[in-house]
Parts: C-alpha cells; structure tokens; sequence
C-alpha cells in the first residue's frame, strides 16, 4: 500500500474514535471546521489544539504515521507560512535581509494560519482513518433522509457509492491485469514523452471501460433478480446507534466550542 | 403425480422483433424437489430459459406458469422469491461490500426485519461452509468462494427453485467440486427444487431428469444414462461427450458386454471387475 498519503484511507482498530457513531464524528467535524474560524488568541488556538491531539491520540493510530500521511499538506502550510511572513506588514520590525523586513505581525499571522490549516486538516483526516468509507456512506444517507421530502435520490446515491466501494479493488485489479497484458504485447507505460504516455494509457481504458460496461449490465440483472426495486419498503442490516459515548462526545466537544467563545468574550 | 413448480407452454422468445427466435416453441415441466439439469451448446437459450423463468425477460409466445401463477409484470416480484438464481460471473453478482452485506441485499430488497437477517445470515453462511468469513470484502474471495455466497444470497430468502446457470463456469476444477458438493448439500437439507444450466455433460450426472436444447429448440428430454448413451448426436449438436462415455463406447466396439451406460469412473469400474462372472 501507498504510505505517502493516507488521507482516506481507513486503519482498522477498536479505539474510541473508532467505536463513535459515523454521523456523530461528522456533525463534530463539520462544527469543528466552523469554529476554527473563530479562534483569534493563543488561548484559543490551545483550547483547539488539545482538542486535536487528544482526539488524535485517543485513535491509538501511531502518531508517526498520522503524520508522515500529512506529507503533501506539509508543503502547503510551509508555502502559506512564508507568504504571510513576507506579505503581511504590521507590527514591529523583526528582521531586515537587504531590503526584505519580516514583521512581527506577519510572523503570528503565518502562525496563526498554517495553524488553522493544520487542526483542519489533522481532525478530517481522522475521520477517514477511523471510519470504514461504508459507515461514512451510511452516515451520509440518514444525514440526508430529510431532504427525501423534496425529492432528493438519496437511497440511490448511497447505493451508488456503497456499490462504487464495492467495485474499486475489483476494478484495479482488473486494470493491473489489463496493463500486464498489454504490456507483453509490447506497450510502454513507463518511458517516452508525455504524449507517447498518454497514448499508451488508451489501451488501457478502452478494454476496462468495455469491462466495466458489462458489469454494470450483469450487475443491475442480479440486483433485480435479487428483488431489488428501489428503496422504498427496504430493511437494512447496517445500522446506525446513538449510544452513551456519542452523548458524551457531543457534551464534550459543547464545552470546548464554549471554551473557545469564552477567550473571545474576555 | 408429482406437483408441478415450473411450466412451459409453448413458449417462443427473441430478443427484438427483428431478430431470430431465440426460443422456439419450448414446453416442459419441472416439478417440486427435483433435480434438472438443462444443458445445450453456446446460445442454444438456455440463459434465455432461466431468465425467463423469475420475469428477467417476459415470452412473446406461449405461458410461463410458477406454481401455478402465470409469470407477469404483476407477478415477478412475489415470483422472484420463489425463484432464486445464481450466475456465471462471481464477481458481477456480488452487490454488498463484505459477504454479510451480500447475503443480506436479498432480505433487505423484501424488507425482511433486521433480528431475522442476521439469523439467516448465520444460517445461509453456514450451510455453504462460509461463515467464518462474514466480514470478509469481495476482492479478497477466490471465485468459488463468492460463488458460495452467491448461493447463500439466495438461500437466504428461502426460494423453492434454486436455478444456477453455469455458476461453475468461470471456476477451477477444485472450485467446481466445491459448488457441486455445496449444492447437493443444501439439496439434502432443504426442500428445493434444482435447476443446474451447464455445457458440460459431465455436471449432468447428479441430476434426475436433463432437458437438452438445441438451436433454441427442445431436442430431448431424458434420464442422464439414457442422453449419455446418444453420444453421437451430442457430438453432432457441439457437445463434448465425457471421456468415460467415449471410453464405453470404444470398449463395446471391442466386444465388451458393457450393457448399463455409466455415468462415471466407479460405474465403468465395477463393470469390469464383474466382466468375468458375466461372460
Ligand atoms: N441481450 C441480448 N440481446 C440480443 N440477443 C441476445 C441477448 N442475449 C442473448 N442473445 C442471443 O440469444 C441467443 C441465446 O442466448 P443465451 O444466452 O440464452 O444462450 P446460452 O444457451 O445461455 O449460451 P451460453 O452457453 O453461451 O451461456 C444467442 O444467440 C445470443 O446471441
Ligand atoms: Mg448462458
């Protein structure tokens, strides 16, 4: 598997993060990312800080490879640092290289929001690397049951993704089979210009789209021989529980978001 | 007389109406806990047959009876669990995203309550030898292993024909073993009827009855050992005549007393050992 970049991609493990309801995760996630907007003092920021790193920590995923799996996101906070420093013109004067003055503002500035940045991105990637994208999938389905009333297909589009998920590692093996075999005949994926790539990616798709094709058809005919009609009058086995931890994370996260005002207010 | 589960009358079928009739005046019987086996050359109908039997596809002649109930768009759904299928592809039937997902899609689709799923997932999964694999994802399956829960899947809502169609088609020898003995299995724990839809006359031996279809025609109806004993004319309608077959009829050209047609290595075999106290 990949290392480099794990955003998306699920750890299995029995931690609390893990055990906590999908819908209960998102709904703290999606306040999560409103109230950081918010923080403005160092109080703040520490309250969302320790936030973060004990949710990240409560996961049992190690540390190091968390963190070795926000490689790419690494960059951006770095670039965004640096512009601030050298943009940002308030404050006393710090530094003079030639004629390039680095204020203390933009030095907190930068600070503040690579800060941002990275709680955003450590806490949603916690998501995906505690939940299995099946539960997210569920999740969003009974998130989105009100929107049934104006018609919204949403039993269709969590069938659509679970059934996605279901045909992606089938689907890739397919697609390393189909190179292999091209490749013996003679193909070259690997050397060449760009555009002598990108030709010989054609050989490729076209045989996996045909497959794919013909799956879907069969597929859709064993889903109707199996009785699928849509959703209407469908039980399901996966379900979703609010139990007494969910309860006591939404407390929780309640009385950090207070925490965060109250620094505001004072 | 036996009770009737499936009837054909007459039944004629093509795809458009500019195209060839796929199925030309079809009629037999299947009746309840039987073993049939329907076996043709490639696109002698015999999907078409099988289709046609839980209302995948509706005849543009003649009727389809399922128990009794003409098969129609008012019908398929209460039709459909009664006639359970399995395909040849393992991988293009598997819906769920683990095998309990799978074997629950089925129950799900006909509201079946949530307590009562998980009992028939235990039970289904068992029946087929897959249960320690409940949690497992398609893509970490052999074939013969989704095959199983394929069968499962159907199981599950407890239909009174099973109906495979080439299910072992795709699969090695060991996997086909595996499905075979898992259908004869369950055959003997559950009241089912048997439908199994092959091209290789080997599969047939199991069943009690064979319907042979050619060109979309009906060629023959019979026991296995009477169809094994024609294997001039499988051979002329482009079927592979099994080995043990062609190894009799070699034997009886030189004079061997072969007089019961065997099905199989054992039968051959105790035919020979006996030879002498016949001759
Ligand atoms: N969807 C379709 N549209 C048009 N023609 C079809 C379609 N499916 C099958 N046919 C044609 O109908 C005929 C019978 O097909 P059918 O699939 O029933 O054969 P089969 O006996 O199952 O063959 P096989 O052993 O290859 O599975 C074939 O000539 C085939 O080309
Ligand atoms: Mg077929």
């Amino acid at each position: 598997m990949n290392n480099a970049f794990i955003i998306g991609q699920y750890v299995p493990g029995n931690s609390l993060v893990h055990r906590l309801d999908p819908r209960t995760k998102i709904t703290v996630i999606f306040f999560f990312v409103f109230i950081v907007f918010f923080a403005n003092s160092l109080a703040s920021y520490s309250i969302l800080t320790a936030f973060s790193l004990a949710s990240m920590l409560t996961t049992r995923i190690p540390v190091r490879y968390i963190l070795k799996g926000l490689t790419p996101v690494w960059f951006l906070i770095i670039f965004t640092f640096t512009l601030h420093i050298f943009v940002t013109k308030q404050g006393t004067v710090l530094v003079e290289i030639f004629n390039l003055k680095i204020y203390s503002g933009g030095v907190i500035q930068g600070f503040a929001i690579s800060m941002r940045f990275f709680l955003l991105i450590l806490v949603t990637s916690l998501l995906t690397l505690t939940t299995t994208p099946i539960e997210i999938t569920d999740a969003i389905e009974d998130m989105l049951h009100p929107l049934k009333k104006i018609k919204f297909p949403v039993h269709e589009l969590a069938l659509m993704m679970s059934i996605s998920l279901r045909f992606i590692p089938t689907l890739m093996q397919e697609t390393d089979k189909i190179s292999k075999a091209q490749a013996s005949r003679g193909v070259d994926f690997k050397t060449g210009s760009i555009k002598d790539r990108v030709k010989a990616v054609v050989p490729l798709l076209v045989p996996l789209f045909v497959s794919a094709f013909k799956r879907a058809e069969e597929l859709a005919m064993a889903m109707e021989a199996r009785g699928y009609r849509g959703g209407e009058g469908r039980t399901k086995l996966r379900e979703l529980k609010i139990m007494k931890l969910d309860i006591a994370i939404f407390i929780l996260f309640a009385a950090v978001a207070a925490g965060l005002f109250l620094t505001r207010v004072y | 007389m036996r009770e009737a589960l499936v009837e054909f009358r007459n039944v004629s079928f093509r795809y458009g109406e500019d195209q060839p009739w796929v199925l030309k005046q079809v009629s037999f019987t299947i009746y309840k806990n039987e073993w049939i086996a329907i076996i043709g050359h490639n696109g002698s109908g015999k999907s078409t047959i099988a289709k046609l039997m839980n209302g995948l596809l509706f005849p543009q002649e003649g009727t389809i009876l399922i128990n009794n109930v003409p098969v129609n768009e008012e019908t398929i759904w209460d039709i459909r669990k009664e006639v359970g299928m399995v395909f040849q592809n393992p991988d293009n039937q598997f819906v769920g995203t683990t095998v309990q997902d799978d074997v629950a899609f089925g129950m799900e689709n006909r509201g079946i309550p949530r307590e009562e799923m998980v009992k028939r997932i235990d039970e289904t999964l068992t029946a087929v030898g897959m249960e320690s694999y409940r949690l497992t994802e398609p893509h970490r399956l052999s074939g013969g292993q989704k095959q199983r829960v394929a069968i499962a899947s159907v199981l599950a809502i407890s239909p009174e024909l099973l109906i495979l169609d080439e299910a072992t088609a795709m699969l090695d020898p060991k996997g086909r073993m595996e499905i075979m003995q898992t259908v004869s299995n369950v055959r003997e724990r559950l009241q089912l009827t048997l439908l199994t839809i092959t091209h290789d006359l080997q599969e047939v031996v199991q069943a009690e009855r064979v319907i042979v279809m050619n060109e979309g025609e009906k060629w023959k109806e019979a026991s296995p050992r009477e169809i094994f004993a024609e294997k001039k004319e499988l051979q002329r309608i482009g079927l592979d005549v099994p080995f043990i077959a062609t190894l009799a009829e070699e034997l009886k050209q030189q004079g061997m007393p072969i007089t019961n047609e065997p099905l199989n290595h054992e039968e051959l075999l105790e035919d020979l050992w006996t030879l002498h106290s016949k001759m």
